[in-house]
């Protein structure tokens, strides 16, 4: 009989805080900026320069690990980690090793089966980010922009609690909400703001011990983890079955090949040799600085989800969608105070609003419109200045434009006909114009009247009241 | 001197720290490590129960700015500092992984 195998995943994230400057000097964090014009003595690590701790990344990372139900290390400090390398002028990235800002937290995924799985978070550090090297075309030389040097990240280090790809993506799932209800990274993975490092091996059903784990870097998006991950546990299992030793090695993903190859083997392993930085004084964090973190903590995507189906009375599947998304869950509540409509609002996210996200290739995260178009135009409608299709087009306006759909519809005459007396005129026209049709009706073809309606719409340029439209076309029909 | 230290560390040591050395440096590399750990064995002597461990020489912790830009684009002045300028980057030798 064959061998059964188990997989055992632990992940390293990296995520990028959404703070102004960097970590330890007063540079922006702004993307896209012509190469070094984000950079300074600091950051570019000139001998006596002198790092300065950004407050705010203090208050990010014990963000994540109360969030994560850490313990919060309230006396901490930073470590040098060496290493040479272009992308890192210093020859050290300042890190955390000794005491981790967070340790021994967890958080909960549910599967699609609907169990709920703890993942254990080991520790979550502090740490700064490299520069980036362009190697040049022309010459045989590199070329290092440290714009990003020196920008915060967290690393959230689990422990090895996952079993399949399923189980990761959702505990990355889980992070991605928790890091974007914060308001501390946005996460996109695309654009690298949050990354993770996959630690895998795989062991014979039953056995004690762990397999030898590989460590595979480059991973940025949830469709390449899962497809890494395929291939890693193959490729692990296909050696072990041909009688082979799993090599302790890190490996880089190459998603357009959907293939991963050996960095750095065994034999020069990385020795980091840490030490203490002594350029960076010790972090306290005392009880009333932790206890103001805690209360600011917002609330979760659980909690909305529960507060949503009992205050709202919400469906489920619809809660589960707006709260997804933090912007979209922002924007549910908003427009909701001001127009006392949730069930029209969550109608309007569910219905136009994902539609022109997808239509757009738009991430709900770029949506610039307010809260206050949004209501307005919901009133609109439920007032009956607008009927339902003309709202539509006037949403598209505002979802591009933010635009004010009071002038918008005034200025376009978009106002809905509910005078009776012009309606009845078109209506009679339309009667008067399709005898075939009012023919069919009469002789028991009742879906005939939807064509009659479409014409007297047609004939209002959309503005008509439809209810009234079709009451009346009935009215005069059975004349 | 109580601590050797073997031809295998003081290769490896020069390889982490990027050192090519002589013969002679070597030697006087290894005696050099050698006494430091000697040092560090005679401050092992010392009973030390009880006593945190200490994260910095100076009492002092929580040296903090607010995440506020004070930095603006000095890329002309950052740029000296490189040994070779193109396009506005360094230049270094060609690294990949």
């Amino acid at each position: 009989m064959a061998k059964q195998y188990e997989t055992v995943i632990g992940l390293e994230v990296h995520v990028e805080l959404a703070t102004k400057t960097k970590i330890f000097c007063g540079c922006s964090t702004a993307f896209g900026g012509a190469p070094n014009t984000h950079t300074c003595p600091v950051c570019t690590g000139m001998p006596g320069s002198l790092p300065v701790l950004n407050k705010q990344v203090v208050e990010y990372a014990a963000a994540v690990g109360l969030a994560t139900n850490c313990t919060i290390t309230q006396n901490c400090k930073f470590d040098r980690k060496n290493y040479f390398y272009p992308d890192n002028a210093q020859n050290y990235q300042i890190s955390q090793l000794y005491l981790p800002i967070c340790r021994d937290g967890h958080v909960d995924i549910t599967l699609e089966d609907g169990t709920v799985k703890p993942i254990r978070i080991h520790e979550i550090h502090m740490e700064e980010d490299a520069g980036k090297l362009v190697h040049d075309d022309w010459e045989d030389v590199s070329l290092v922009d440290y714009n990003r040097s020196g920008v915060p990240l967290i690393e959230i280090v689990s422990e090895p609690d996952m079993r399949s790809a399923e189980e990761v993506i959702a505990y990355l799932d889980k992070l991605r909400l928790i890091v974007q209800y914060l308001g501390v990274s946005d996460c996109k993975l695309q654009e690298g703001s949050m990354r993770a490092d996959v630690n895998l091996s795989v062991r014979e059903v039953g056995a004690t011990e762990f397999g030898t784990r590989t460590e595979t870097k480059n991973l940025n998006s949830f469709s390449a983890i899962s497809r890494c991950i395929e291939n890693e546990i193959a490729r692990q299992i296909d050696l072990l079955e041909a009688g082979e030793q799993v090599v302790q090695e890190t490996r880089r993903w190459d998603d357009n090949k959907e293939y991963s190859y050996a960095m750095r083997s065994k034999e020069d392993a990385q020795d980091y040799r840490y030490f203490p930085d002594p350029d960076l004084v010790p972090i306290h964090i005392s009880d009333e600085w932790l206890e103001r973190i805690r209360s600011a903590q917002p609330e979760f995507k659980t909690e909305k989800m529960a507060r949503y189906k009992e205050e709202f009375g919400l469906p489920e599947y619809d809660i589960n969608i707006i709260t997804d998304s933090k912007k979209l869950a922002d924007l549910f509540e908003a427009t909701t105070a001001i127009c006392n409509q949730p069930k029209k609002v969550s109608n309007w996210i569910m219905g136009e609003v994902m539609r022109l996200l997808k239509e757009k290739e738009m991430d709900a995260a770029d949506i610039s419109f307010s809260p206050e178009n949004l209501a307005k135009l919901i009133q609109l409608v439920e007032d009956g200045a607008i009927n339902n299709s003309v709202a539509k087009e006037v949403f598209a306006k505002v979802f591009d434009e933010d635009i004010d759909p009071d002038k918008y519809i005034e200025e376009n005459g978009l106002k809905q006909v509910n005078d009776e007396g012009a309606l009845k005129a078109t209506v009679e026209k339309v009667i008067a114009d399709n005898p075939q049709s009012v023919a069919d009706y009469k002789g028991g073809k009742k879906q005939a009247i939807g064509f009659l309606v479409g014409q007297t719409m047609k004939a209002m340029q959309g503005k008509a009241n439809p209810g009234m439209v079709n009451k009346l076309l009935q009215e005069l029909l059975s004349e | 001197m109580a601590n050797v230290i073997s031809d295998e560390t003081i290769e490896y040591v020069g390889i982490l720290a990027k050192l090519e050395l002589s013969e002679e440096e070597k030697e006087a590399a290894q005696n050099d490590m050698a006494r430091m750990l000697d040092h560090i064995d005679k401050l092992s002597e010392l009973d030390t129960t009880g006593i945190e461990p200490m994260s910095h020489v100076f009492p002092v912790s929580n040296v903090m700015r607010e995440d506020v830009v004070t930095n603006g684009d000095d890329s002309e002045n950052i740029l000296k500092n490189a040994p070779e300028e193109k396009d506005s980057a360094f230049v270094v030798p060609k690294t990949v992984d």
